[in-house]
């Protein structure tokens, strides 16, 4: 049963590691705006794309 | 395809805007747009190559209806207002972040964080799309900030730069840190728990071996960090409390968490048993959720706002026939100002050169402007449409006809609020209920001898009767409450607010933009008009920019009306011209040679305008301007007007008294009132013990509405400015407002009952505690099980309640 000593001090451990982990997320400001991000990753890389349809730009 | 066929047989569309093109379509690059603005947009999109901006919504775009004059951010060259809107800047990099208001929709997240596309001195931008804030890196040296705010105007995202900061800095954290208490709390929670299991179900090879001995230790070291970073601030609370005389909820709480580490510490020490740890962190996690449900507010509205937050950073001065900028601030009397169109006056002044048409809307809620002559007064707050003028300050800033109402102490005082809170009330009678009982209970058994029970049972007493229900029924029913409120677009400031309305008896309404429609006037012709005549009318009004000469060109409805000889418009007056041969003139009294009456002449707050029609020299009548009451005033009124007293305050004269009578009690209709006086009606009400309520709209109700006990700001467009109050009101739901009014007396009730609930688990504990017999897992098992319950409770029934008022689906 001593193998309960290694398991609880391991579980500790990895739950402070997670515990680390969250404040990190808090102090890099990652739960400031919950919005924003959501739509940002909606946004296609439209660099290519746009190259390819070619607008003739026509300067006035 | 189909759409887009059917959207061109209908009516033809800005390819950025969306706006409807009326007269004569701008082509480019084969789209349509309504004017020179939308469409210089798109070619700049165009040649960077940002058009997938177009892509991502339908017409995204925001319409640029006056050109972007580069000398109206003149300003932003002075470097006492760089340094002032700056986050941080030295020399090489800087940053800024603007408010702006034009950000609806996901193109713009995308467009404006390309920026750097469009110019090589953005190194990145960001937005935070709920709060419409935009962080621009920039190089200073590159590109300047008025170029950068050029630049974005041009874009037709201009941002708002105001005297006062609107862009939030980062009060976040308060917020912050409660998240981090409440991690914290949690995670020692969770695993305290965890280690107490053994004990509760008494395992025999538990406790044989050396466990109990470990895991009572690692229970003190998980519990330090919860009692000393995530509950202290109830220790301080309630110290701040007892010092100041006053017993709040977080006395006894603090009570109940300090007994409890005690207890816990000298039984494990002691080693008499393993102590309360679990229902500490428990106790102390459940408490800090309440907190934070309840300080979940909403961030895209504003609630402080005052004059300042209105008023523009800097103006243009003219010294010596040359014009120079200097900080809004920095105004002093006999200064000489030029206001361009759309900008807003920041001083009383007196008119000295050019016409004014002063449009009011944001003090008075009323959009008519009002034209002025030379010479005469134009108070601060108002906004000069048309031509640039010039006036001469006659009053500083903060001394105006407007903003010296802030300078009244209704405006000093931190928190107005003078109702006691129910659970601030029910909390002093228990805590000293609680501890007479506690002693009286220690002293009976100190009596009978018996001095391991007398301390048993004090402590017990003390941790058992911890008022952590009746702490949490007041958050969670009233962050539930809020949230309710808020998906039917009334916004409170808190979740105290929901309190504070259910115990208002007197409502005090503003007329201007608030009982009336802002927009959408009613428009009447006292006379009679040919149908010949009327195609005239037609005719000069087509031609004009004036907002009344607009209004009568569509209320006429008329589409082809003939080409007019001649057409001239006197500005401020009126126009004449010729028609077919026939001289048309349309404008004020005096224009026409009528001598202006009290009737007749506009007033600054005037609700009524009247346009007089005279051809070939014969007066035909006149139009007469009305505003329009809102939808629902009349439901609205009689719902309410059992249970309440209602009040109407307007800056008006009383040519609307006959059309308020109907809805309210003659006796409390109030005309001619300066915002002072609205603020001196609420207070004089107060005295007389009323709780008030005070619904408004413009900056003359601001006083009105920071005296009053619950100030109710109206609004068209939520996301618009609003003067500081308590909450916001979407103007589409004035007709159930008495609904809203109504869940907020029933969260009360709800309230009160489950303070009922945790009375009763409060008493069954004290059962045990007072024979001294209470063991640590009876502890654990109630404490979760009357947070759990009450919670349930609340939120439960405020959803119930919301459900047959129908404020939820």
């Amino acid at each position: 049963m001593t193998v309960i000593f290694i398991l609880i001090g391991c579980s500790l451990v990895l739950a402070l590691v997670f515990l680390g982990a969250f404040f990190w997320s808090i102090k890099s400001g990652q739960n400031d705006d919950l919005v924003t991000p959501g739509y940002r990753v909606l946004f296609e890389d439209d660099n290519k794309e746009q190259q390819a349809e070619q607008p003739e730009p026509t300067v006035q | 395809m189909s759409s887009v066929l059917n959207a061109t047989k209908q009516a033809v569309l800005c390819y950025h805007c969306g706006d409807e093109v009326k007269n004569g379509a701008l082509h480019y690059d084969e789209k349509s747009f309504c004017c020179d603005g939308c469409k210089t947009v798109y070619s700049i999109l165009q040649q960077n190559n940002l058009c997938n901006y177009y892509n991502i919504e339908q017409t995204p775009g925001n319409a640029i209806k006056t050109a972007i004059s580069e000398s109206k951010f003149a300003f932003l060259e002075l470097p006492e207002i760089q340094e002032q809107l700056h986050d941080f800047n030295d020399g090489k990099t800087a940053r800024v972040t603007f408010y702006i208001p034009a950000v609806h929709c996901s193109s713009c997240i995308w467009l404006l964080e390309k920026l750097y596309r469009l110019n090589a001195g953005i190194t990145s931008s960001r937005i935070d799309f709920v709060r419409k804030q935009l962080s621009i890196v920039y190089k200073p040296a590159e590109i300047s900030l008025k170029q950068l705010v050029v630049l974005l105007s041009q874009l037709g995202y201009e941002p708002l730069l105001s005297l006062n900061d609107v862009v939030k800095k980062n009060d976040k954290s308060t917020q912050r840190s409660l998240i981090k208490k409440i991690a914290v709390a949690g995670f020692c929670f969770g695993n305290i728990m965890l280690l107490s299991f053994p004990e509760y179900f008494g395992f025999d090879s538990y406790s044989r071996q050396n466990f109990p001995l470990l895991f009572n230790a690692l229970n003190i070291v998980l519990a330090l960090p919860v009692f000393f970073y995530s509950g202290w601030m109830y220790i301080t609370s309630a110290i701040k409390g007892i010092r100041s005389r006053y017993i709040n909820i977080d006395v006894p709480l603090a009570l109940g968490i300090v007994v409890l580490l005690v207890r816990s510490l000298y039984e494990v020490i002691a080693e008499v048993g393993p102590g309360y740890f679990d229902t500490l962190a428990g106790l102390i996690f459940f408490l800090l959720v309440g907190k934070w449900f309840q300080s979940r507010t909403y961030d895209f509205l504003s609630f402080e706002r005052d004059y300042k937050s209105y008023f523009p950073l800097a103006v243009t001065t003219i010294v010596s026939g040359k014009e120079k900028s200097i900080p809004a601030g920095q105004i002093q009397k006999g200064q000489r100002l030029l206001i361009r169109h759309g900008e807003l006056i920041p001083a009383d002044g007196i008119l000295m050169r050019g016409t004014a048409s002063i449009d009011y809307s944001f003090v008075t809620g009323e959009t008519q402007p009002i034209d002025k002559v030379l010479g005469e007064v134009v108070f601060a707050g108002g906004r000069q449409m048309g031509a640039a003028i010039e006036v001469e300050v006659v009053k500083e800033v903060s001394q105006s006809y407007l903003t010296q109402l802030w300078n009244n102490d209704a405006f000093k005082k931190v928190d107005t609020s003078r109702l006691v809170s129910f659970s601030d009330t029910v909390s002093r009678y228990f805590t000293i209920v609680l501890i007479t009982l506690a002693i009286g209970t220690a002293l009976f058994w100190l009596v009978m001898g018996d001095g391991g029970k007398a301390w048993g049972a004090f402590t017990a007493i003390l941790i058992i009767a911890c008022p952590c229900a009746l702490a949490l029924s007041t958050p969670f029913t009233m962050g539930n409450a809020l949230r309710i409120l808020g998906k039917n677009r009334f916004y409170l400031k808190n979740s105290a607010v929901v309190e504070k309305i259910a115990h208002t008896n007197h409502i005090v309404f503003d007329k201007t933009g608030t009982l009336t429609q802002n927009n959408g006037q009613q428009i009447t012709f006292t006379g009679v008009l040919g149908e010949d005549e009327k195609q005239w009318i037609a005719a000069i009004t087509k031609s004009s920019a004036h907002p009344l000469s607009r209004g009568i060109y569509e209320n006429l409805m008329l589409t082809n009306p003939p080409q007019p000889e001649s057409c001239e418009e006197v500005a401020g007056k009126g126009m004449y011209g010729v028609v077919e041969g026939n001289t048309v003139l349309i404008g004020s009294a005096s224009f026409m040679g009528i001598a202006p009456t009290k009737e007749n002449a506009g007033s600054f707050e005037a609700t009524t305008t009247k346009v007089y029609v005279q051809i070939n020299n014969v007066p035909k009548g006149y139009y007469t301007f009305t505003n329009k009451y809102r939808q629902g005033v009349e439901p609205l009124t009689k719902e309410l007007d059992n249970d309440y007293e209602l009040h109407v305050l307007s800056g008006d004269n009383d040519g609307e008294r006959e059309a308020l009578t109907q809805w309210f009690n003659s006796r409390n209709l109030h005309f001619n009132c300066k915002p002072q006086q609205k603020l001196d009606f609420v207070q004089s009400l107060q005295t007389g013990n009323a709780q008030v309520m005070m619904i408004g709209d413009g900056l003359n109700d601001a006083g009105a509405l920071k005296q009053s006990d619950v100030g109710v700001a109206l609004t068209d467009e939520v996301s618009n400015f609003t003067p500081a109050c308590d909450a916001v009101l979407d103007a589409v739901e004035l007709e159930r407002f008495p609904v809203f009014l109504k869940f907020t007396k029933r969260c009360v009730t709800v309230i009160h009952s489950s303070f009922g609930i945790s009375v009763l688990y409060n008493l069954v504990g004290l059962y045990f505690a007072v024979q001294g017999t209470m063991s640590p897992l009876v502890a654990a098992i109630l404490m979760p099980l009357s947070s759990v319950t009450v919670v349930s409770f609340t939120t439960g029934l405020t959803n119930i309640f919301a459900k047959r008022l129908k404020l939820l689906k």
